[in-house]
């Protein structure tokens, strides 16, 4: 936990994570001439059950990465029940008919393993990392808690508790985080994105055993999960060993598609405004409705991540040069966009002023580039050059066990499949600056946008 | 977003250390101990170069990447007084141009070899790090060179980067994390250069100069406090090379200012009020050193108290079974001068009482009866296997792991003998170390409403 240059921090942040997120990897056969790159042989297959496995094998380390990921997130909710979806994570780790309370967590620190969970809007994650030979020890719990979890009164009451304390501490207690939650909720009129993964502190408190009973019992399935098992493994015993856990646990009825809230065409320029004794420094970002990898025609999002890249990707970017380099206005300027993700998703620029610059000055000039871009296009030299730099990234992600587990586990619980990881480093290869230029000039129309700004306190109203 | 079930810090990528500045809420949690296994797949050679330039090198072709990490003891501590953040603006300016190229020039460079470099400052050193493909390598070496050795320090990035960091200041006058942090600061390190702000201040950061620049990177980059580390595609021949180009023409040996350790002021209650949905709690108890007989004791004792399982007995009584709060933890914190073994947490403002009688109790067992038997025992496995996880899972962690290795003066086959040093630990040796750190009076600080009533505090 961290306070320092919070507002700084949310912005570098939220790029790394577009990054790692939207970046996924140079599977099989490395393009480096002059290296000896391993053997990198992503490996599917379904269980009976219609359980998804999906394993990467990296030899580097006894260690392994086990991840299961079931696709229900905070977008698939029912209305009234914001935050079930997390709080349900959470209660993932209470007792079981087979084993008590805890007894789980032991395990894992018992074998010096490391494990969590996570919730996103489309997806709900757990994941250990432990010694190869722990791997069967690993499936047997969480294939047990997919269908034998206990849940009481007392168990609900006190774990939704800390999830209070939890949406405190990263909502409330921050005011970024409190202008993020309202630019969300006005970006997206009808779709469930509008809404905070954590959930609405009144709907929170109310979230109560049958609620969680009837979310287990619908989503908590096989056949709506998927393993990941990256790491010193083969694709042959990790099957043989899921089939002897996850494949006892039986398939439950076939869920319907995840047809959710179409967002309708936004024809109007939003704002949203919070002032707070906390900041000091203004700043604002802008959003625009985008698609994603899943739902968006072929090459699109492609061609959104590079136009992200090189209107506000790094210090290279035109945003950054323009306003921080040659224009000497803003402390902070980028891009951003979150393609992994199941419906339409958000194209965010962001700025804050440095010195006697005003914000005014500073988002002016931002949009004077996007509409730069949007008119003119980028060059052959910069679309080169952004689309090395996603190549390489894609490289180093090579490096990281849980990093190459996140991509492959994020895009099947988003509607892609092991292909489409594969696949991604020639389909970024292939976009032209005209579909770049196209994408900016058909999405990032200010007249259809929405704006979040943040104020000190004395400049409430302006 | 995604949010996360439980509130753990990052474990620690050194050992015995810890980076983050006690002064700040970034507290990491210490692992030790590597497997047998893992002890045994890392080949670690010790590379000494013909200028004699020492690094420590895991070859590894898996993957085509090259991680370079290193440090120069001497951090923000060797600010001047009045020049406090020169440290932290002077990592920020070494990509900025270098050599014949201007900063223009010179990150085009770097972006055109496929390399990301970066710096970054502690209290007790700069830190380097360069990850780079393999195949670009001599490319990114030879911007490492430029960057390490004659770096520019031209006035324009100054005044820019200058200005991004005064932003970053002002920005974070008004928030009650950061006033909290540095009356913290102030209050247990009193005069010590570990109170100042290693970002600076608004008059000290305008005040620094080019020249001040100059003299911190001439008395800092020196050959005799460097440590190297370096994990990828290359073999021991071609590094010796390299180490000599990168690092072969710095001065031999370092200058710099005397630091005094420095005992953390205890027994002080402190207060930051603002009006806050959630009130955070941080706690101060002694530390132990690094080079200490009961530094292992120390470890165990503090990951049962509230370290980084879900088992610790803190996360048992705060969280799970009453639900106070989101996160809760305590961690020893190991500088170069300074240690400490701070818990923190987080509460709604009508439970602080409450959950920091629950704090204080468990403190208070601990400190009493020290952990059981099976406690020992579990913690012991949990830190002999933890140890690969945490610190040795990509080429950066495993060079950054190395380095803190060497800083700590651990020897090159301390990854095979440091289940020993857990195992060989008593139930009796981490009841003393319980007792010894834990029954002093903690200082105190209390960020958020006022307390109505306060309870133990």
């Amino acid at each position: 936990m961290t306070f320092q240059a919070e507002w700084l921090r949310t912005t570098l942040l939220a790029i790394s994570l577009a990054f790692v997120v939207t970046g996924p990897v140079l599977a099989d056969s490395s393009t480096q001439p002059n290296t000896k790159p391993a053997e990198f042989k992503v490996t599917d297959f379904l269980l009976g059950n219609g359980m998804e496995v999906v394993v990467i094998p990296d030899h580097r380390a006894p260690i392994v990465t086990h991840m299961v990921w079931y696709k229900i997130g905070s977008a698939d909710e029912p209305p009234g029940k914001s935050g079930i979806a997390h709080f349900f994570e959470h209660l993932m780790f209470k007792a079981t008919t087979n084993h008590a309370a805890g007894e789980f967590d032991r395990a894992v620190s018992d074998i010096g393993g490391s494990n969590n969970a996570f919730t996103s809007y489309d997806y709900t994650a757990f994941h250990e990392t432990v010694a190869p030979s722990s791997l069967e020890l690993m499936m047997s719990f969480e294939a047990d808690r997919m269908r034998n979890l206990i849940l009481t009164d007392d168990v609900i009451k006190t774990e939704r508790d800390v999830i209070l304390e939890e949406r405190r501490s990263r909502i409330d207690n921050n005011p970024q985080a409190v202008l993020d939650e309202e630019v969300d909720a006005t970006l997206w009129q009808n779709q469930p994105y509008r809404i905070p993964v954590i959930g609405w502190m009144q709907e929170m408190e109310q979230l109560n055993r049958i609620d969680a009973t009837a979310f287990y019992d619908k989503y908590y399935r096989p056949n709506n999960a998927v393993l990941i098992v990256a790491g010193d493994v083969e694709p042959d015993a990790v099957k043989a060993l899921a089939e002897k856990t996850y494949g006892k646990v039986a398939r439950g009825p076939d869920l319907p598609p995840r047809i959710r809230p179409v967002e309708p065409e936004q024809n109007t320029k939003r704002t949203v405004t919070l002032s707070d004794a906390r900041v000091s420094v203004p700043s604002f970002s802008t959003q625009w409705v985008v698609p994603s990898y899943h739902s968006g025609k072929p090459g699109e999002a492609e061609a959104l991540d590079l136009l992200a890249e090189i209107l506000g990707g790094g210090n290279r970017s035109r945003l950054y040069q323009a306003l921080v380099v040659q224009q000497g206005i803003a402390s902070s300027a980028g891009a951003y966009f979150q393609g992994t993700m199941l419906d339409d998703t958000n194209f965010t620029v962001y700025g804050a002023p440095r010195g006697d610059a005003k914000l005014a000055d500073v988002e002016a000039a931002v949009d004077a580039e996007v509409a730069r871009i949007a008119s003119g296009g980028v060059t052959p030299e910069e679309l080169e050059k952004a689309k090395d730099r996603y190549v390489r990234s894609m490289i180093f992600a090579r490096d990281k066990q849980d990093s190459m587990a996140e991509i492959y586990g994020s895009t099947l619980a988003t509607g892609g499949n092991v292909r489409d990881v594969q696949q991604w480093p020639d389909r970024i290869r292939k976009v032209t600056a005209d579909e770049v230029k196209a994408v900016a000039a058909r999405y990032l129309v200010l007249a259809r946008s929405t704006s979040g700004y943040l104020l000190p306190q004395q400049q409430a109203g302006n | 977003m995604n949010l996360h079930r439980h509130a753990l810090s990052s474990p620690a990528r050194g050992e015995g250390r810890t980076r983050a500045a006690l002064a700040t809420l970034v507290l990491s949690i210490l692992f030790l101990i590597l497997p047998a296994l893992a002890a045994r797949a890392m080949d670690i050679q010790q590379v000494t170069s013909p200028k004699g330039i020492t690094a420590w090198l895991v070859e590894d072709y898996s993957v085509p990447v090259v991680a370079v990490r290193f440090v120069f003891g001497g951090g923000s501590t060797q600010d001047p007084p009045g020049k406090e953040g020169l440290a932290n603006l002077m990592t920020g300016l070494f990509d900025e141009g270098a050599g014949s190229l201007d900063s223009e020039a010179f990150q085009i460079r770097l972006d055109d070899a496929g390399a990301e470099m970066s710096f970054d400052e502690t209290r007790d050193g700069i830190y380097g790090s360069m990850r780079m493909l393999a195949d670009q390598r001599d490319e990114a070496f030879d911007l490492l060179r430029l960057a390490v050795d004659e770096p520019r320090f031209d006035q324009a990035p100054i005044d820019r980067i200058r200005s991004q960091i005064l932003s970053g200041i002002i920005a974070n006058e008004n928030d009650p994390d950061t006033i909290a942090q540095n009356k913290w600061a102030r209050a247990i390190y009193g005069d010590h250069p570990y109170s100042r702000s290693d970002q600076g201040t608004r008059q000290s950061i305008a005040a620094i100069t080019q020249d001040d620049l100059k003299a911190l990177h001439k008395a800092v980059f020196a050959r005799s406090g460097l440590h190297v580390a370096v994990v990828g595609a290359i073999d021991a021949e071609t590094l010796k090379k390299k180490l000599d180009m990168v690092f072969g023409d710095l001065p031999q040996s370092q200058a710099l200012t005397p630091v005094a350790d420095v005992e953390p002021k205890l027994a002080q209650h402190l207060e930051v009020n603002y009006d806050l949905p959630q009130t955070s709690l941080q706690l101060a108890w002694p530390g132990v050193k690094r080079k200490s007989a009961d530094f292992f004791p120390a470890v165990l004792m503090n990951e049962i108290l509230g370290g980084g399982t879900f088992t610790s007995r803190l996360y048992q009584e705060v969280r799970e079974k009453r639900g106070l709060a989101y996160g809760v933890n305590s961690s020893l914190v190991n500088q170069d001068h300074a240690n400490a073994l701070i818990v923190t947490t987080g509460t709604r403002s009508d439970r602080v009482a409450e959950t920091l009688g629950i704090v204080r109790d468990v403190v208070k067992e601990m400190a009493e009866n020290g952990p059981t038997e099976a406690e020992l025992a579990a913690t012991k496995k949990y830190m002999v296997g933890a140890y690969a996880i945490n610190n040795l899972d990509s080429s950066s962690s495993i060079a950054a792991t190395l380095v803190e290795l060497q800083l700590d003066d651990l020897g090159i086959d301390y990854m095979q003998r440091r289940a020993g040093y857990i195992n060989a630990v008593t139930l009796d040796q981490v009841k003393a170390a319980a007792k010894k750190l834990l029954t002093a009076e903690p200082t105190i600080m209390v960020v958020g409403p006022p307390l109505a009533g306060a309870g133990k505090g």
